[in-house]
This record gives C-alpha cells, sequence and structure tokens, in this order.
C-alpha cells in the first residue's frame, strides 16, 4: 500500500519551495482525502460536503506557511479539516457541536481512503469573489485565473508588484473569510 | 466554480513560501514585546534605586530567571499550539514541575525563617501594584501574540491562548523585574506566579473568540 503520509507530505514540501505542478498534485489528492473525511461526517447534509472541500482547501492554502517540516503532515491536514467541519456544524446548529469535540484527538494518523469524484458544490467562489474590494479580486482574476504575470497584472491594473502580491495573498483570505460567513 | 478549477487557481503562480514563518512571527513578536515593555517600565517606573548593588545579588537573578522559565516553556508551547495538529508537548508538564519546585523551596524559606518575619516574607511591601503592574503590562503583548496566532493557524484555541498568556506574563514579569525590589522567593512565587498567571486565564477564556479564523 502507498503511504500517504509521506506522498503528500513530499509534495507539499516541493510546492512550499514553489513548484506549482506538486502543488496542484497536493491539493487534488488532499481534495479527494477531505472529500471522503467529510462525506463520512456529513451523512445527513451531503450537500455540504464539496462546499467544505473547497473551503478546507483553501484553508490549507492559505494556512500553507503553518506547516513546520518536522511534523507529520496528515495530522496538520486534518486538524484544519476538523477545525472546518466544526465550524460548519456549529454554524448549523449550536447543538450539533456537542457532536464534535476540538479537543478531540486530532486524526493523528486518520487515513481516509480517497475519493476523488467530487460532488456540486452549492456556493460558487467565483460569485463571491466579485463581491471582493478591486484591490483584492483584480490581482486574484489577472494572474490566479487568467494566468497573467504579476508584472503584467501590475500594468494592467496600476497598481504595484507588491500591490499586486499583497493583494492575490489577502484577497484569497478574505474570500476565505467570506465563504465561512455565507452559511 | 468546480474543484478542479479551484485547485487549478490556487496552484497557479504560486510563489515559494519561506520557510519557518511560526518561528518568525512568534520571535518577532516576543523580542519586540520584551524590549518595548523594558522601555516601557525603565520611562515610567524606573529601575530600581540600588540596580547596581542588586545586580550582585542571587536573588535578583532568581526574579528574572522564574519569568523568563516561564516564558521559555509558554514559547514552546505556544510555536507548537500556532500549527494544526499539534498539542503544547512537555512544556506544561515541565512548567507545572518548576512550579512545584519553586513552591517547595519558598515553602521552606518561609518555614525556616522566624515566626515573626514570615508574613513579610510572602506579602513584602509592593503585593499589589506587583501582580496589577505585571497583569498590566503583559496585554499588550497578549494582543500583539493573538494578533501574530491568528496570522498563523491554532485549532486548540484555548490552549494557545492560555499559553499566549501565560508567554505574554512571563516578559511583562521579567521587564518588571527590573523595576521591583523585593528580595525574596516567597514573594516571588506568589505574586509573580498571580501575575503571570492572570494574563494566561485571560488569553484562555479569550481564544475561542478571538483567535478564531477562517
Amino acid at each position: 500500500m502507498e503511504d500517504v503520509e509521506e506522498t503528500l507530505r513530499a509534495s507539499l514540501l516541493l510546492a512550499l519551495a514553489g513548484d506549482n505542478e506538486a502543488y496542484a498534485a497536493f491539493l487534488t489528492r488532499s481534495g479527494a482525502h477531505l472529500r471522503a473525511y467529510f462525506r463520512r461526517r456529513l451523512v445527513t447534509s451531503p450537500n455540504e460536503v464539496e462546499d467544505l472541500v473547497q473551503e478546507t482547501l483553501l484553508a490549507l492554502h492559505n494556512r500553507r506557511h503553518t506547516y513546520q517540516t518536522t511534523q507529520r503532515l496528515t495530522p496538520w491536514l486534518y486538524a484544519i479539516a476538523r477545525y472546518k467541519l466544526v465550524d460548519l456544524l456549529r454554524a448549523q446548529s449550536p447543538r450539533r457541536q456537542l457532536e464534535v469535540s476540538l479537543d478531540d484527538d486530532e486524526g493523528a494518523s486518520e487515513l481516509v481512503p480517497a475519493d476523488a469524484s467530487p460532488g456540486e458544490s452549492q456556493r460558487d467562489l467565483l460569485k463571491l469573489l466579485d463581491t471582493l474590494p478591486e484591490r483584492h479580486r483584480l490581482p486574484i482574476i489577472l494572474v490566479k485565473l487568467e494566468g497573467r504575470s504579476v508584472v503584467e497584472a501590475a500594468a494592467a491594473t496600476g497598481m504595484s508588484a507588491a500591490a499586486v502580491k499583497v493583494g492575490i495573498h489577502r484577497g484569497l483570505k478574505k474570500l476565505a473569510a467570506e465563504a465561512g460567513k455565507r452559511r | 466554480m468546480k474543484t478542479d478549477a479551484l485547485i487549478a487557481m490556487l496552484a497557479r503562480a504560486d510563489a515559494p513560501v519561506a520557510p519557518r514563518a511560526v518561528d518568525r512571527r512568534l520571535g518577532a513578536t516576543v523580542a519586540a514585546g520584551l524590549t518595548l515593555t523594558l522601555i516601557v517600565v525603565l520611562a515610567t517606573l524606573g529601575a530600581r534605586a540600588d540596580l547596581g548593588a542588586a545586580a550582585q545579588l542571587p536573588m535578583f537573578w532568581w526574579k528574572l530567571v522564574v519569568p523568563l522559565t516561564v516564558g521559555t516553556l509558554s514559547f514552546i508551547a505556544v510555536r507548537r499550539l500556532a500549527s494544526p495538529g499539534r498539542r503544547s508537548g512537555a512544556a506544561v508538564a515541565v512548567g507545572a514541575l518548576l512550579l512545584g519546585v519553586l513552591w517547595t523551596v519558598a515553602g521552606a524559606d518561609v518555614a525556616a525563617a522566624p515566626a515573626a518575619a514570615r508574613s513579610a516574607q510572602v506579602l513584602g511591601h509592593s503585593a499589589v501594584p506587583c501582580v496589577a503592574l505585571i497583569a498590566m503590562l503583559s496585554l499588550p503583548i497578549l494582543a500583539a501574540l493573538f494578533a501574530g496566532l491568528r496570522s498563523l493557524a491554532p485549532t486548540r484555541l484555548r490552549a494557545a491562548g492560555g499559553a499566549a498568556g501565560a508567554l505574554a506574563g512571563g516578559i511583562a514579569a521579567a521587564a518588571y523585574a527590573v523595576h521591583c525590589n523585593e528580595m525574596t522567593l516567597p514573594f516571588v512565587a506568589v505574586w509573580y506566579v498571580l501575575g503571570m498567571a492572570l494574563p494566561a486565564v485571560l488569553g484562555a477564556l479569550l481564544a475561542p473568540r478571538w483567535l478564531r479564523w477562517a
């Protein structure tokens, strides 16, 4: 059997060093594991699963700098998944938080089988992106969606290159915050 | 937006991430907190008048060792708790053990003192300002640590908040020790510890609301 911990860890370490292909592979594999993890825990609300997968991928991205290279990767991943799950359950109904305690062992080696067939997401992150202020939205659209370089995006918007980078970084954090609010 | 499209978006043109972000973020906050608090103490309360002479005595240094030990252990715990999936680790147990040692030694000091001197040894002459000033000085540091933690990703919020409070308290107490002219270990064992415990409790209380991140 393939070692999920080692595979995911290796691809994240490459990703953090700037390998975008390894990063896409990491997110895809993580997404499949997250999907299986959430499907098993959201039996009564299956249509929330894909939204939560997307939200957690966004959180993995925004918090990727908190992975400390000496720690095991899967506990890190599933701790974020659990954190997002608890958020959702709290929003659904204050009583349901009893079902999942944040202080449970955070999936020390919780290796859920992967589930690579995405469901339909209810919420459209692209629409949410439209609600962000221009200084966040434009850099994300130009660089992250249309694939233009930071320099090109800076020229097109009249922003400085540094502001474009900050706009992407803060914009994705804001997108995550908005996604969390719109339940 | 499909999940595949989201993944493509996140991975596209992603710049390398500078390593050791947790250490750098928290380390910078602690360094700034200690420096600024020391400046505030020196500028407002002033160093104790007999600083030069006091620095010759071991007790002056013990008063620094206790808060700096609390600060070091809390820092170790906070840096772990800033990452998802990690627990506070051995720092809490070591801290509890050392606190036990401190109280035992301080208790022995009190027991060895003449009966008439015992209460003065514990109460000193500045217990209330000591506790109040350590707690007050720790607040800005606690706020800065909370801001730092929110940019990281704590998932055990209460533990992270409590550890951040103890760290803020340790820094504040170490800075306050330069001003304080109490010279007994029992005083430190009671009032310094209380002064550091208050921000720790406050941090744990505020954490579930204030450390939440999306």
